[in-house]
């Protein structure tokens, strides 16, 4: 089972996995243009990319565990799934700044007012330089130590992702709270000590 | 009933109603689940059939009234209102409904009394969002008795011509429209008369971000978001904010409550 889902991921190209990465946004715009969204389409979108971006932020998560403790290697994918996460917040980004809030002096204000979007925008300039530097030429200009120190914020803009969520929600909601403790039951993975 | 103040009838005329589907499927009800959709799918549930209201507390006539008899002796009539959600979305709603006034009248208030408390339906057969704590059920909410007094401020008992849905509230809900939406109590069974502030949902969850008042106020801002601008439902993707109003329009009317009072104090 674990081999045919081995070999099987060998046989996909990453770059279907791009390609299937720009279907979501490019169908939550067009929906929102015609109607398929509902009766507020601005925050449908904000909220489906907000979503997707943390889904797939988790998706990333689990292939580090999943190689370990089930010997099922996507490692392949893990730069692809991490570049698409960084696509898809900057997506939820744009929705909110252009077709949300739209007044560049609210935006400003509600980024250090308001402690959900703080924690937000902190998440998404953490993401900054992992995006800029998920490319073999940086591993190789950085080294491999640098580059994995670097990539250490992974773990605190995936908690202020999910700490985002429930924030934003009014009271306590339960779906925020499952993606909270989801991630840092990934996180608590990888404080397993290793087998000699 | 007394007359509507002319300016807001003015006003009034001029408000563009949201359309049916608008307003009876993006719903704040967390009776039938957190999400907008959530109420227009699972409301049905509720069984609004011989409805009771219980009017208790500081009153000369106390009792249980059946839903049918107080609709019965009340005056109906359309009142066009800006509906503003805490969430900084806004509608404008075509009502049916009656003066709140004119039920405490009947009810008859006793001196002394200074508030009204409103509590709605807890039925967990029912209603599929008391499974979950979000709030402290019942929903619970209350006004200043002059708030409650006022002209504009009236029991809601359709839209459009129609008889209210439940995932708006049916039989029978309160509006205020210059509070926040969530003032608007839904599905009521409980008034009573009482002689000080009573206990509000949204204020005992989070009393920093939910104050008693709740008056609509662009200069307040609710710690987690402004409160300045609006996004009007139904404008489409690329439609601008639009300025929030002082008590959402009504200021002519309602200022007078308030005066003397910091509003950014008693939010």
């Amino acid at each position: 089972m674990i081999a045919v889902v081995n070999s099987g991921a060998r046989r996909v190209p990453t770059w279907l996995v791009y390609a299937l990465a720009v279907v979501p946004p490019v169908w939550l715009f067009y929906a929102g243009l015609t109607g398929g969204l509902g009766i507020d389409p601005v925050k449908a979108m904000e909220q489906q990319m907000g979503l997707l971006g943390l889904q797939l932020f988790i998706a990333t998560l689990c292939i580090t565990p999943l190689r370990r403790f089930a010997g099922i290697n996507l490692i392949r994918f893990r730069r692809a799934l991490g570049l698409i996460t960084f696509f898809y917040i900057l997506c939820h980004l744009l929705v909110w700044l252009v077709l949300d809030v739209q007044i560049l002096s609210q935006i400003i204000a509600d980024i250090y007012k308001r402690p959900y979007i703080t924690v937000g925008m902190a998440a998404f300039v953490l993401m900054i330089p992992l995006a800029i530097t998920s490319n073999n030429m940086s591993v190789r200009r950085m080294g491999a130590a640098a580059w994995n120190r670097l990539h250490w914020l992974t773990y605190p803009a995936v908690i202020l992702g999910g700490v985002h969520y429930v924030m934003l929600v009014k009271g306590w909601q339960i779906q925020p709270l499952i993606y909270l403790g989801v991630i840092l039951g990934l996180l608590a993975l990888r404080q397993v000590p290793r087998r000699r | 009933a007394a007359a509507l103040p002319g300016a807001a009838r003015a006003e009034a005329d001029a408000l563009e109603p949201n359309t049916w589907e608008e307003i009876t499927q993006y719903n704040n009800y967390y009776e039938f689940g957190t999400r907008k959709e959530d109420p227009a799918r699972y409301a049905d549930s509720l069984i609004t059939e011989d409805w009771e209201v219980v009017i208790d507390g500081m009153v000369d006539n106390p009792g249980t009234y059946k839903f049918d008899d107080i609709l019965a002796k009340m005056t109906v009539e359309e009142r066009i209102y800006r509906f503003r959600c805490v969430e900084a979305w806004s509608m404008v709603i075509p009502w049916n409904g009656f003066e709140l006034a004119d039920l405490l009248e009947m009810a008859g208030v006793q001196d002394g009394a200074t508030h009204v408390a409103f509590q709605t339906a807890n039925r967990p057969d029912q209603m599929p969002g008391l499974a979950y704590p979000v709030l402290d059920w019942p929903y619970v909410e209350g006004l200043r008795l002059d708030e409650a007094m006022h002209p504009l401020t009236i029991m809601a008992t359709g839209i459009y011509g129609k008889p209210i849905p439940n995932q708006n509230g049916a039989p029978m809900r309160l509006v205020v429209p210059w509070k926040y939406g969530f003032k608007s109590i839904k599905s009521i069974v409980r008034i009573s008369l009482v002689d000080k502030e009573p206990p509000t949902s949204w204020n005992k969850a989070n009393g920093r971000e939910y104050g008693f008042y709740s008056n609509v106020n662009p200069n307040v801002d609710h710690p987690r978001w402004s409160q300045a601008t609006e996004r009007v439902i139904g404008s489409g993707l690329f439609a601008k904010r639009k300025p929030t109003l002082m008590f959402n329009g009504y200021e002519e009317e309602v200022a007078s409550l308030y005066e003397g009072m910091d509003l950014s104090k008693s939010y």
